[in-house]
């Protein structure tokens, strides 16, 4: 099958989205890794190469599934116990790699016990797996990094488990490891761990009929086997530059973002992208071309990472924040204009005994009231207004958004794709749609 | 020397009129290290509104601090003259252009050539729009304690210029800045002498008025905006009223005669600039820490700029103004009144849009810098109106002047590239309609 991918590298995580020939969205890849744009790109383009395998694995099962949720919650397991054997296989690499890198002769401040203490960390994370990736257990992020992290940092702070190594040796030394894992074009395919994932799969379920089992085998082999020639790829974002692509094979975010949010919502005429560094008030025609735009310039607060601070300020995760800020009862005033200041606004103010609800609050409307300015200058808000980027996730943004678009525009459609993290992907996809000429590989 | 397409700087051909004009900055600055052996004052002034074709009639050298400023800036010495001037208690929002030029005085007051400026004999603050023009020569006025002449010139607040205001700065021209000069000088006021100079000026303006037009060719065969300010527009400032001048934008002509005879672009510092893919008009100054780099982002995309405003901060000529030797203190008072700095708003917007239309350009590009309020106030106006007007869609980058801090490369190429981009797609777009 022939395909087209976009690939949009942004300053947080970096997302891909494959179309087929007729423009329909087979899959979706993002990764958080930030250490190699390569990597991160060869990452992101491979996760969105595996949910398209996912696509082509439920298409090869048609007439064997149950129809409707039941099918589809079928699918969903089976790719739960695909990521589990993603990350197992991700955890065995960053064992090794804690091994290499827990050498005595570099780390010997932490004494002779670091390397075992380290592997004894990861093997009983590998042990726990299983429970952290059953279907009804809450995970906080979808990255190797964050799962990982997370849990290691708990245990590192454990007496128990850190033993004289001490908290400071077990983090330095993760801290190294992950970089390397990280900086490392790891096998993660649907070839490799398809198969076993349907095993596991079958063997929690227990009881499926022998047919059934062998069936989902049978797809999972074919969807693998499927060849997928990459007919263009167009890249785009922060990094984009770094693509080893050709010149004609970069779009800049502007362009894909205004082309994605009017492919998602057709009635779009002004879209909003706040994501990791950058905001970007666009203005689009009827056929989404761009027709006016601001971008934020010579600093960055009020953008995404404004959030990561804030929330690595509070010790909480990035994720957490928009429900905070919706228990609030009142929203207390914060600056926008330096993210470092607002660090210690918020200090001050929780010094002061306001509430932490209250404060998040505070700093959701400060990133939008700064979204504003830029929608002003860009020609301000018209029906439809469609919200995109990271930021478009977050509840409490949402809400503070759509007052004051309320306030200052009046009533307008304010449209979010529950994929609204793809859209600059999206629109860099149907750009290489459109330029869709020669094969290029195959993934 | 290798730049960092490995291409040698050395094997980029320059045009004679590129190398003569920065003879010329030598040989001036050269003249004002050694004006006191020379017999010669120096009187301190600003580009917009400068009388130099009246100093230079009492044998008076202008020193433009301005020029000063960004020529340091484009030799990378603005960085530290910044930081001594804030170590001295200038805010980190004042002007750059101020800080910059206060840090060199600071540091010894060594040009941007390396040799040393002559303390000024007058400071001679022609107030054409910009306030912080007033706070500098304060700056001046306490550190050389030198005698100061204020030309007030009257905002063109109704877009036009009436009788009385320009009598009320021939009035000051009078009375107040000839008999300064006169003081410093101990030289009569000699008026046949300065309508010798005003004649030579309108010969160079009419050449120079001519390379300005050349750029409604496709291609255009100069940039209007780099090419402008680098070495088409300076030479403006210190030589008007000289056979320097005059010769000057003969040979320029010259070459752009040859250029628009080959069909060829315009030349920039990386060589001869390849096919011309998009025509724009910039408001604003350039960023002057990053200049070169600035210039290659456009050039490596093909762009030119065909019209710019910031070329006529140092007078605005192609209305049909030319200095004139028969009303010789009246032109000058025009000349003042006419600079862009004086303009108010609605007359730099139906600029603007006039330049996009008359020139063919693809679209308009804002470059607002944090130093100057006076550029600055009201740009979104005229971005927006513009965009109306002409059907044209703007961009909006902003840096600085001088101070490098400000000036963050990738966010600029980032968006400029966006807006080339979407250029292309609105191409695009029509080609597909209209199919």
């Amino acid at each position: 099958m022939r395909v087209v991918i976009g690939v949009d590298l942004g300053s947080t995580t970096t997302k891909a989205v494959v179309l087929g020939e007729d423009g329909r969205m087979l899959g979706r890849g993002i990764t958080n890794t930030r250490s190699n744009y390569d990597v991160a790109c060869a990452l992101a383009k491979g996760e969105a190469v595996v949910a398209t395998r996912f696509a082509l694995f439920r298409e090869e099962l048609r007439g064997r599934l149950p129809d409707g949720p039941a099918g589809d919650a079928i699918v969903r397991e089976v790719e739960r116990c695909f990521r589990l054997e993603q990350y197992l296989g991700q955890l065995a690499e960053l064992r090794e790699e804690l091994r290499t890198v827990a050498e005595p002769a570099t780390w010997h401040r932490f004494g002779p016990e670091l390397g075992a203490r380290a592997v004894a960390l990861a093997d009983r994370i590998g042990r726990e797996a299983p429970a952290a990736f059953a279907s009804d257990a809450p995970r906080g992020s979808e990255f190797f990094r964050d799962l990982v992290g997370a849990r290691w940092r708990v245990l590192a702070e454990d007496p128990a488990t850190r033993g004289s190594v001490g908290f400071d040796g077990l983090m330095s030394c993760f801290d190294k490891a992950i970089v390397r894992v990280e900086n490392r074009a790891l096998d993660l395919s649907f070839a490799r761990h398809a198969r076993p994932a349907v095993e596991r799969y079958i063997r929690e379920s227990g009881g499926i009929e022998r047919d059934f089992a062998h069936a989902l085998g049978n797809a999972a082999a074919v969807a693998a086997a499927t060849q997928i020639v990459e007919w263009n790829v167009v890249g785009t974002g922060y990094g984009r530059s770094k693509l080893p692509f050709r010149k004609e094979q970069i779009r800049s975010e502007i362009l894909c973002h205004g082309l994605g949010a009017h492919r998602f919502f057709p009635g779009t005429r002004t879209v909003l992208d706040i994501g990791g560094q950058d905001t970007k008030a666009i203005q689009v025609d009827e056929r989404g071309i761009v027709t006016s735009f601001q971008m934020n310039d010579r600093c960055a607060a009020g953008c995404g990472r404004y959030l990561g601070y804030i929330a690595d300020e509070m010790n909480v995760a990035v994720q957490e924040l928009g429900p905070m800020a919706q228990r609030a009862t009142r929203s207390v005033r914060i600056n926008s204009t330096c993210t470092v200041f607002a660090g210690a606004e918020l200090r001050d103010r929780l010094a002061l005994g306001q509430k932490r609800e209250d404060v998040v609050a505070g700093l959701h409307r400060a990133i939008v009231l700064r979204a504003m300015s830029l929608l002003a200058r860009s020609g301000g808000v018209r029906d439809e207004f469609t919200f995109t980027g990271g930021v478009a996730r977050n509840a409490a943004a949402v809400a503070a958004l759509h007052q004051l678009v309320r306030e200052n525009y009046g009533e307008v459609t304010l449209n979010i794709s529950p994929d609204s993290i793809y859209t600059g992907a999206y629109g860099a996809a149907l750009f290489a749609l459109r330029g869709a000429e020669v094969p290029a590989a195959v993934a | 020397m290798n730049d960092a397409r490995g291409a040698s700087r050395d094997a980029i051909p320059k045009e004679p009129s590129m190398a003569r004009q920065k003879e010329m900055l030598g040989a001036h600055y050269h003249r004002l290290a050694h004006a006191t052996e020379l017999g010669l004052r120096s009187a301190y002034t600003f580009v917009p509104g400068n009388l130099t074709e009246l100093l230079l009639s009492f044998d008076v050298l202008p020193v433009l601090p301005e020029i000063n400023a960004l020529q340091s800036a484009m030799r990378g010495k603005s960085a530290d003259f910044i930081a001594l001037a804030e170590k001295l208690g200038q805010s980190e929002d004042v002007c750059t252009y101020v800080k910059c030029d206060y840090g060199m005085l600071k540091s010894g007051n060594v040009g941007p050539t390396g040799e040393r400026l002559p303390r000024p004999d007058l400071l001679l603050l022609s107030y054409t729009g910009c306030f912080t023009f007033m706070k500098w020569f304060e700056l001046l006025k306490q550190e050389y304690r030198a005698p100061v002449a204020m030309l007030h010139v009257p905002y063109q607040g109704d877009g036009r210029v009436t009788a009385e205001m320009r009598d009320y700065v021939v009035k000051q021209l009078r009375k107040v800045v000839i008999p300064a000069l006169e003081k410093v000088t101990g030289r009569r006021y000699d008026e046949d002498r300065l309508k010798e100079l005003l004649a030579r000026s309108a010969q160079a303006e009419e050449d120079f008025v001519w390379v300005l037009r050349s750029a409604r060719h496709r291609p255009s065969p100069i940039d209007a905006y780099f090419g402008g300010v680098y070495y088409i527009g300076p030479i403006f400032t210190a030589f008007r009223g000289t056979q320097e001048a005059v010769d000057y934008y003969r040979i320029l002509r010259g070459e752009v005669e040859a250029r628009l005879a080959a069909g060829a672009g315009p030349i920039t510092p990386e060589g001869p600039l390849g096919p011309e893919r998009y025509r724009l008009v910039v408001e604003g100054p350039p960023n002057w820490t990053s200049f070169r780099d600035f210039w290659r982002m456009f050039s490596d995309e093909g762009a030119v700029v065909v019209a710019s405003t910031y070329t006529k901060v140092g007078g605005v000529y192609e209305d049909g103004f030319r200095h004139d030797p028969s009303r010789p203190l009246e032109s000058l008072a025009e000349y003042c009144l006419g600079c862009y700095t004086n303009l108010d708003l609605p007359s730099r917007t139906a600029k603007i849009a006039r330049y996009v239309q008359e020139f063919d350009a693809d679209g308009f590009l804002v470059h607002s810098v944090k130093s100057c309020d006076s550029f600055s106030a009201g740009q979104l106006v005229i971005l927006r109106e513009v965009e109306r007007r002409t059907g044209k869609a703007g961009a909006f980058l902003e840096s600085d002047l001088v101070d490098a801090r400000y000036f963050s490369a990738s966010n600029v190429k980032n968006r400029l590239e966006s807006y080339l981009q979407m250029i292309e797609q609105q191409r695009r777009g029509a080609v597909s309609c209209a199919s």
